[in-house]
């Protein structure tokens, strides 16, 4: 038995009949991060003798029946934008380098109740911007299935880390695809919920109003546990939703009959990578064998999204970042001479291009005399993506477009153009705008051997419905039985 | 041309503490005068990740200030966010309402020696304040206190109705007193919780079009504010009678050299890149929130002075000082619960209360009695137990240690002499020591009778009863 290959229901299940000890599985995960750590770079910070200790004192605990619960010891990884008290929280930027917060997010603490244990703190791009993980103030994270590709972004340490087999799952946060786009490059699950069904108390915010925190996970069945665990209400974020606990794992019933499916002919045109779209298409011949309806249908709102969503995630940046000012805490200039220049320089030493760039992009569509053509303007197009997608809905339940255009890419390759690096979020960050929950899993893999993702949008709070689509199709395809990371390529 | 010929038109912008126990977006406490940095959180320290949650004593205490300066009250607001950067601003970007204020259109009356006029209120919103800087006595750079960014305020903007500083005086007045007849806000002038920036400019008189304002900030008591006022109005005619364009621009006040400065230059010009604040839902209020809490607005100062002037006979002027305070206002009404005597007490507000309190510049809520003990006060004089003249050095030591009134007299001995043998042997000991002036009486100088009053107060100590010293006088020199 591999232990490492496993999911985590399946690992719960081995607990429970007493086939492995929490020991065993903290032992398998933290010699697996030693091992391949060198290769996939996934980790800003490791915690594996934390984790080790941990894992002694959980499991004493629950033999001697002081705690209980089906997730007491499991393993996780967290993107390094949640704040954790006592541990490193760096964004990936110099900015935070030796960043420790006071607290602990809402969603580490519901983690902590359960007993669930923390490999580390995942790599990505610099405060979520980025589609790549090569924004990275300290490393480049690599894709399990192509050391030479990136593994998408923001959240590739992630995902990269769930593919290699690091971590069994891990939490990834979503502004624009943040975590379905990285999901779809390393061949993972990665759930983006409907805006304001997770607290977003402790995330590192990059854009208030898209961001969301979700699951990466190697199936479906351990995406809807661990939301599960995440979801709901909390007082300390005012656009977290007061609604009643589901579990999402109910949902999961093998069963597409009668359900309705729109395709987006928009996602399918230009740019789209044919071996993507052939993939794209067989899955949609899958759906129907299973029994689901499908129908092409217009979201021409879609070409607009793109730019609406770099105006407002970038205006929002631009004022969310003002807090990294060298002041009470972060990266402080060496030498200044005054006030003005102890912001100037240690903003421009403290943060990376990527950043700086759209802080640049966020300051100027919130000036004055550009407000309204830039940042009016773009709400206003904003509720017309809303409507669209309602519009939708009324006759689809489900949505089904790629997770990218295109497949994981080389390492290097977009980091000077930023435009194109922008288009690896354009199939994604509609639902951000929308606020709506989105899936990416995997549904085949193109001809060197890189896996494709498909994306399964659902209506407002409806993650059961796509959710349940998910689960379904994976059940079918069998993806993670019949395609595994080769870890080959070299370090270029 | 003349001064005279020229008018000023002022605006003012008041910011105003609320006494919510706890900040706009955290549960931090709002006391003054705590040790740096003690009452903060990773929330208003703006620590990553962290999120403002509002405090809905804030809404309401607004709503209250809104509606009881007539305002309309907006049942579709919501919270903006102010971007700048400073040291004491630890988000960077304070929040604030830009375009859809809690209140709007409102309006303040004030008397003024030319009669009433009413000054409108542009709008009323809420805000957090910031923190201060503190200047470092050893290493010599800036040190940071955060423990007031988040405290509540409501900032109050007037129309620009104001034509002179004793109508901005009349109207700060007006709007102190409503603010804290309604208890959303304590109003220190001293600590800050009731501060006035003043827009200021000048026109020839009959001109329709507002001159280019400059905007003070800075003063911290009202004759501050009048001395700004007054500065900048000479200032800015000095600038156009030679030929000068005004700027407009902030201006700091400087209350030792008298002067105002520039605050910052025009290529600095602040753009504060306004947006809405993502992380806080619309603040939606129903007609059913806004009718309960015009349920519980307190009797304004208008009504009280109306039911002074009818109830108790006071004169427009008294009432009018009365009112001016709710503190003042309380002590009158709970004194005269205690006394049953709203002349006496009356007198006393107006006459050596208000005499005290400007001497020792004390503003009202700091008075350190209560209206018992005032009553008491007057019980004591009325029943003959003192006397007037003890009366205020009773007052006197009310405002030292404020105690029992009857507590003070026993113990400092001042209880009046009403027995009529003690009286007699005063008044045979002065005739005796005065024989010029029983003569003089005799000789038809009446003045000679309050001398000798006057000398058995002194021997006395103020304590012998002076109606029945009088008599006895009268009835010795008659003899």
């Amino acid at each position: 038995m591999n232990i490492t290959e496993l999911t985590v229901h399946e690992l719960q299940e081995k607990l429970k009949n007493k086939e492995l000890k929490i020991t065993d599985i903290v032992k398998a995960y933290t010699d697996r991060i030693n091992e391949k750590e060198k290769d996939v770079q996934a980790f800003v910070t490791t915690l594996t003798d934390e984790a080790t200790n941990q894992a002694k004192e959980i499991e004493e605990k629950v033999n001697s029946g002081e705690i209980s619960g089906e997730f007491a010891g499991i393993p996780i990884g967290i993107k390094d934008n949640m704040c954790t008290k006592g541990v490193k929280t760096t964004c990936s930027s110099r900015m935070l380098e030796n960043f420790v917060a006071p607290y602990d997010a809402t969603v580490i603490e519901n983690l902590n109740n359960e007993n669930i244990i923390d490999l580390g703190k995942l790599n990505m791009d610099e405060f979520a911007m980025g589609g790549s993980t090569e924004y990275s103030y300290f490393k480049k994270t690599r894709n399990p299935w192509n050391l030479n590709k990136v593994p998408g972004g923001s959240s590739g340490g992630s995902a990269a880390a769930v593919a290699a087999g690091m971590v069994p799952w891990a939490l990834g946060s979503d502004t624009g695809g943040s975590i379905r786009q990285p999901a779809s490059f390393c061949g993972v699950v990665g759930l983006k919920p409907t805006y304001g069904l997770i607290s977003r108390y402790g995330l590192v915010a990059f854009a208030s109003s898209l961001d969301q925190i979700g699951p990466i996970t190697k199936d479906v069945y351990d995406s809807a546990m661990l939301l599960n665990l995440i979801a709901g209400h909390d007082e300390k974020d005012t656009t977290s939703i007061d609604r009643e606990k589901v579990d999402y794992t109910k949902c999961l019933k093998n069963d597409v009959k009668g359900l309705k499916i729109g395709v987006p002919k928009e996602f399918f045109g230009e740019g789209i990578n044919k071996e993507v779209k052939e993939a794209l298409e067989q899955a949609m011949e899958t759906y129907k064998e299973l029994g689901a309806e499908i129908e092409e249908f217009s979201l021409d709102i879609a070409e607009y999204s793109l730019a609406t969503y770099y105006i407002i995630a970038c205006a929002e940046a631009s004022s969310n970042l003002g807090r990294f000012d060298g002041i009470r805490y972060g990266y402080r200039a060496k030498e200044y001479k005054n006030l003005r220049e102890l912001y100037k320089k240690s903003r421009s030493e403290g943060f990376g291009a990527e950043v700086k760039r759209r802080i640049i992009l966020g300051t100027y569509v919130l000036s004055s005399g550009y407000y309204d053509a830039y940042y009016k303007k773009a709400q206003q197009v904003r509720t017309l993506v809303m409507e669209q997608f309602e519009e939708a809905f009324e006759k689809y339940d489900v949505i089904l477009t790629p997770t990218s255009p295109t497949v994981a890419f080389d390492i290097g390759s977009k980091t000077n153009n930023p435009l194109e690096m922008y288009l690896t979020d354009i199939c994604t960050v509609s639902v951000n705008i929308a606020g709506l929950p989105g899936i990416s899993i995997p549904c085949g893999v193109d001809s060197q051997g890189m896996p494709i993702g498909m994306q399964l949008i659902g209506n407002k709070f409806c993650e059961e419905t796509i959710l349940n689509a998910a689960y379904t199709f994976e059940q079918k395809i069998k993806f993670r039985e019949n395609h595994k990371p080769t870890f080959e390529g070299g370090i270029n | 041309m003349l001064r005279e010929d020229y008018e000023a038109v002022m605006g003012l912008e008041v910011h105003a503490e609320l006494s919510t126990k706890t900040t706009i977006f955290c549960a931090c406490p709002t006391n003054f005068g705590a040790s740096p940095n003690t009452q903060t959180c990773p929330i208003c320290m703006a620590m990553p990740g962290t999120l403002p949650v509002l405090n809905e004593k804030v809404v309401e205490y607004a709503v209250k200030a809104g509606l009881a300066t007539g305002c309309d009250i907006s049942r579709d607001s919501k919270n903006d966010r102010k971007n700048y950067f400073y040291p004491d601003l630890p988000k960077s970007y304070q929040i604030s309402q830009y375009d859809k204020p809690l209140c709007e259109h409102g309006k303040i009356e004030i008397e003024t020696s030319e009669g009433k006029k009413t000054i409108g209120i542009t709008r009323i919103h809420i805000e957090e304040d910031a923190g201060k800087l503190n200047h470092d006595e050893f290493g010599g750079g800036s040190l940071v206190d955060l423990n007031r960014a988040g405290v509540p305020l409501i900032e109050i903007v007037s129309e620009p109705d104001l034509r002179s500083t004793e109508e901005v005086e009349l109207y700060l007045k007006k709007l102190k007193s409503v603010l804290e007849y309604i208890e959303v806000s304590d109003c220190k002038m001293q600590e800050g919780s009731f501060r006035a920036d003043v827009n200021v400019s000048v026109r020839k008189k009959g001109d329709s079009k507002l001159g280019t304002r400059t905007e003070m900030k800075n003063m911290n008591s009202f004759r501050s504010i009048t001395r700004a006022i007054e500065y900048e109005i000479d200032r800015q005619i000095d600038v156009i009678e030679n030929g000068g364009k005004i700027e407009q621009e902030t201006l700091r006040w400087d209350e030792v050299s008298g002067k105002t400065f520039s605050m910052r230059d025009k290529e600095d010009a602040q753009d504060y890149r306004y947006f809405p604040d993502p992380d806080l839902v619309a603040i939606k209020l129903s007609e059913e929130y806004i009718e309960n809490i015009k349920k519980t607005l307190p009797e304004l100062p208008e009504s009280r002075k109306q039911r002074y002037l009818e109830e108790y006979k006071l004169s427009e002027k008294d009432a009018n000082i009365i009112t001016s305070s709710k503190y003042l206002s309380d002590l009158f009404e709970g004194a005269i619960e205690v006394c049953n005597n709203p002349k006496a007490v009356n007198n006393w507000i107006i006459s050596d209360i208000s005499r005290i309190l400007n001497e020792t510049e004390t503003e009202p809520i700091e008075i350190p009695f209560d209206s018992n003990q005032l009553g008491k006060l007057v019980i004591l004089i009325d029943k003959g137990t003192i006397s007037s003249s003890i009366g205020k050095k009773v007052l006197e030591e009310l405002f030292e240690n404020p105690r029992d009134p009857e507590e003070i007299i026993k113990e400092k001995g001042w209880i009046q002499i009403s027995d009529e043998g003690e009286i007699k042997e005063i008044v045979l000991k002065i005739l005796e020591e005065n024989p010029q002036s029983i003569a003089d009486y005799k000789a038809g100088k009446d003045r000679a009778l309050g001398f000798l009053v006057g000398q058995a107060m002194k021997q006395t100590k103020g304590k012998a009863n002076p109606q029945m010293l009088n008599k006895m006088f009268l009835e010795e020199l008659k003899k």
